[in-house]
């Protein structure tokens, strides 16, 4: 007890040991640690160094660059022979647009520059005019795209209310049913706040600007801008596998937001509603809802069921397909986040749809990037499914020219899927990188 | 009736079959000081958040500034514009700067221009001495300073009182001064506030009345220096010989 101590010089700091820095301190301590690590290291680089000289050897020093026809792509006798890109490079046009008529093909090219134009701003966060861009891209990029790529001309009749036809098979009963419907719904609504005695005039002016917001888009996808109208049954190639991916992609998310919020919800019938459609859409295979919008949509819709777009269908199976897991996901983000985050906000006085918008959802959607970005990817290549229900997507397209009896050739079905599988590669590792950079760029300190 | 910011009559609350709160009588006037202390799980917590809604009761009456907490969501929300609220772990909201976090309410609840919301954020965060943080985010401060973005959010929604939920309790000790002295500050100012802590140097500096809560139940009431020095209730005498 007697003993005590006063430090009275301090220690200055000592360089560390050599073992525990550079390059040599690096390769001891991640790669040569142990007799174990030394032998994975090996096998490592031996199979490592197997694997990509087996591809580069099929790709580049074994490959044909230079052939007219599919006898010129077949290896000499004995030599494993290499991929034939002219076979590629042939039918390319082809592998991006399909049958798509080759006289309009400035219509999926005005698409596809347009498209990148505003994507790529969009997905910079130092670009400017963050606003005006997504409206551009989310709201009139959609619609500029279907009139482009179908040629507009859609016949919309009207057919809310089959009973009332004042003005034939038009755009006008389509306008004249809306207006009943609109009517009608207002009339609800101001008698319904009249019982309760409060004022609904702002509710019922949203309703009509929404019904006018459709009539609007009504009568722009029925008139006709002079285009050649293509059906999309000859739409194929990458143009399908974009148009079904970034429409599943853009919808599911939002659209799973809402699922996610609705299963989270106190109301039980809205809770009860979003656990059974999530429920149902996770619990059954992706082909089967291929299959069944195929063949089970026609039952459902009496009345000129069969008129509904094949190309349509998919997508709709797809982006609802994606949006259940997409639920998911971001209910796992809405768990995460502590109660305190929501109890802040109610304290402040922030609705209900504040405290998500401001406060929750974009804390929760951070958190769960990487499982969006999984979803979308698994999205993406879920879209070669459609194959299997008559729409040709790449994959599509890139086995039905391999049966090209001009180009048969041993190795050409390998050659077609190398290709396929580069293609989808190349935006999948994009979108997996883009997720790493986004989530580092909204990193803000350690939370809480 | 008006003088008083709150006023809370025979109030029960339950959690399951758990009787949180029994019978809890309370009035508070205005610019009055009350400080709330008593073992944990004692619903002392609880208490003070029945007063903005966080939690429910399920019976009695609770008067805000002349309102009664009822399930009208439109009065829940007027009651909260009133009253601001300061939490054990700070609640900030990390993705968004200080001066965001401070900017937010006033900008989307109370409808206020950006620049003039800004205007009071930077004063507020200058009563709380931390103006030069204001475009750091919550993650990048110590614990005390993080509590001062706290109160200062809370104030900048000119609130008429202010709950303290054991504002103090997860800092480290050397944190808890500035703290305290922000609190003193708002109380001298004239600030109605109901504070939960065990910080008993701050009761007995600003507090009109000490309320000692257990099971429950109110158990003693009074003035800080009678409540400490003179102490009448068993459970309050053996609560304070351990705490002191």
């Amino acid at each position: 007890m007697s003993e005590y101590f006063i430090r009275s010089t301090m220690l200055d700091a000592k360089q560390a040991p050599k073992s525990n820095v550079g390059i040599v301190g690096w390769l001891q301590k991640n790669v040569f640690s142990s007799p174990l690590n030394i032998i994975l290291t090996v096998v490592g680089l031996f199979v490592s160094y197997m694997t990509i000289k087996a591809l580069a050897d099929f790709v580049f020093f074994n490959a044909v660059f230079d052939a007219t026809n599919g006898q010129e792509c077949r290896p000499a006798d004995g030599e494993p022979g290499g991929a034939c890109w002219s076979f590629i490079q042939v039918f390319f046009k082809q592998y991006v647009y399909g049958r798509y008529p080759t006289e309009e093909l400035w219509r999926p090219d005005i698409v596809f520059i347009l498209g990148a134009a505003l994507l790529i701003p969009l997905l910079i966060p130092k670009a400017p005019f963050k606003a005006v861009n997504s409206f551009l891209f989310f709201v009139i990029y959609p619609f500029l795209t279907l009139i482009l790529l179908s040629g507009g001309d859609f016949v919309i009749t009207g057919f809310f209310i089959p009973f009332i036809d004042l003005f034939g098979k038009t755009q006008g009963n389509f306008i004249f049913e809306l207006s009943i419907v609109t009517a009608l719904i207002c009339a609800a609504i101001y008698f319904f706040g009249k019982s309760v005695g409060e004022d609904m005039k702002s509710t019922m002016l949203s309703i009509v600007v929404v019904a006018v917001i459709i009539a609007v888009i009504g009568l722009m996808l029925s008139s006709n801008f002079g285009l050649e109208v293509i059906e999309t049954d000859i739409w194929g190639g990458f143009l399908v596998t974009l148009v079904v991916a970034i429409t599943g992609i853009v919808l599911s998310l939002p659209i799973g937001i809402i699922l996610a919020l609705g299963r989270q919800s106190k109301l039980p019938v809205i809770k009860f509603l979003c656990v059974v459609f999530i429920e149902f859409w996770r619990g059954v295979p992706l082909i089967t809802i291929l299959f069944m919008a195929q063949n089970m949509i026609p039952l459902f819709l009496p009345e000129g069921g069969e008129a509904v777009d094949n190309l349509l269908r998919a997508l709709i199976g797809v982006t609802l397909f994606a949006s259940a897991y997409m639920a998911e996901v971001v209910r796992g983000g809405l768990q995460a986040l502590p109660k305190g985050q929501y109890e802040g906000a109610q304290s402040l006085g922030l609705t209900y749809w504040q405290m998500m918008v401001k406060i929750i959802l974009p804390q929760a959607l951070k958190h769960v990037i990487p499982g969006i970005v999984n979803t979308f990817i698994g999205l993406f290549k879920d879209t070669t499914l459609v194959y299997i229900v008559g729409i040709f997507d790449l994959l599509g397209t890139v086995k039905a020219t391999i049966e090209n009896p001009e180009w048969i050739f041993p190795l050409q079905a390998m050659t077609g899927y190398v290709f396929v599988a580069f293609v989808f590669f190349i935006f999948c590792f994009g979108m997996s990188r883009y997720s790493i950079f986004m989530e580092r760029h909204l990193h803000t300190g350690h939370s809480r | 009736m008006t003088d008083l910011a709150v006023k809370m009559k025979n109030v029960n609350k339950w959690y399951g079959q758990f009787h949180v709160l029994r019978d809890v009588n309370l009035d508070v006037k205005k610019q009055e000081k009350i400080v709330i202390c008593g073992p944990s799980g004692s619903g002392k917590s609880t208490l003070i958040r029945c007063i903005n809604r966080l939690e429910e009761h399920q019976e009695g009456d609770i008067i805000v500034n002349g309102t009664e907490l009822t399930n009208d969501l439109k009065k829940i929300d007027e009651i909260r514009k009133d009253v601001g609220m300061v939490f054990q772990h700070f609640n900030l909201f990390p993705h968004l700067t200080i001066l965001e976090n401070c900017t937010l309410a006033p900008i989307w609840v109370k409808k206020m221009p950006k620049a003039e919301a800004e205007a009071i954020a930077m004063k507020y965060l200058e009563r709380v001495r931390i103006p030069e943080q204001a475009n750091k985010f919550p993650g990048q401060l110590s614990g005390g300073q993080q509590q001062r973005v706290a109160i200062a959010r809370s104030l900048c929604m000119n609130p008429e009182t202010m709950l303290f939920d054991e504002p103090t309790s997860a800092l480290d000790p050397e944190m808890i001064k500035e703290v305290l002295e922000v609190m003193v500050d708002l109380a001298n100012e004239g600030m109605t506030m109901l504070c939960v802590t065990h910080e008993m140097n701050f009761a007995r500096q600003v507090a009109d009345r000490v309320i000692f809560m257990d099971q429950g139940q109110i158990i003693e009431e009074n003035e800080p220096e009678a409540f400490f020095s003179n102490p009448q209730h068993e459970r309050t005498k053996l609560f304070l010989s351990q705490i002191l």
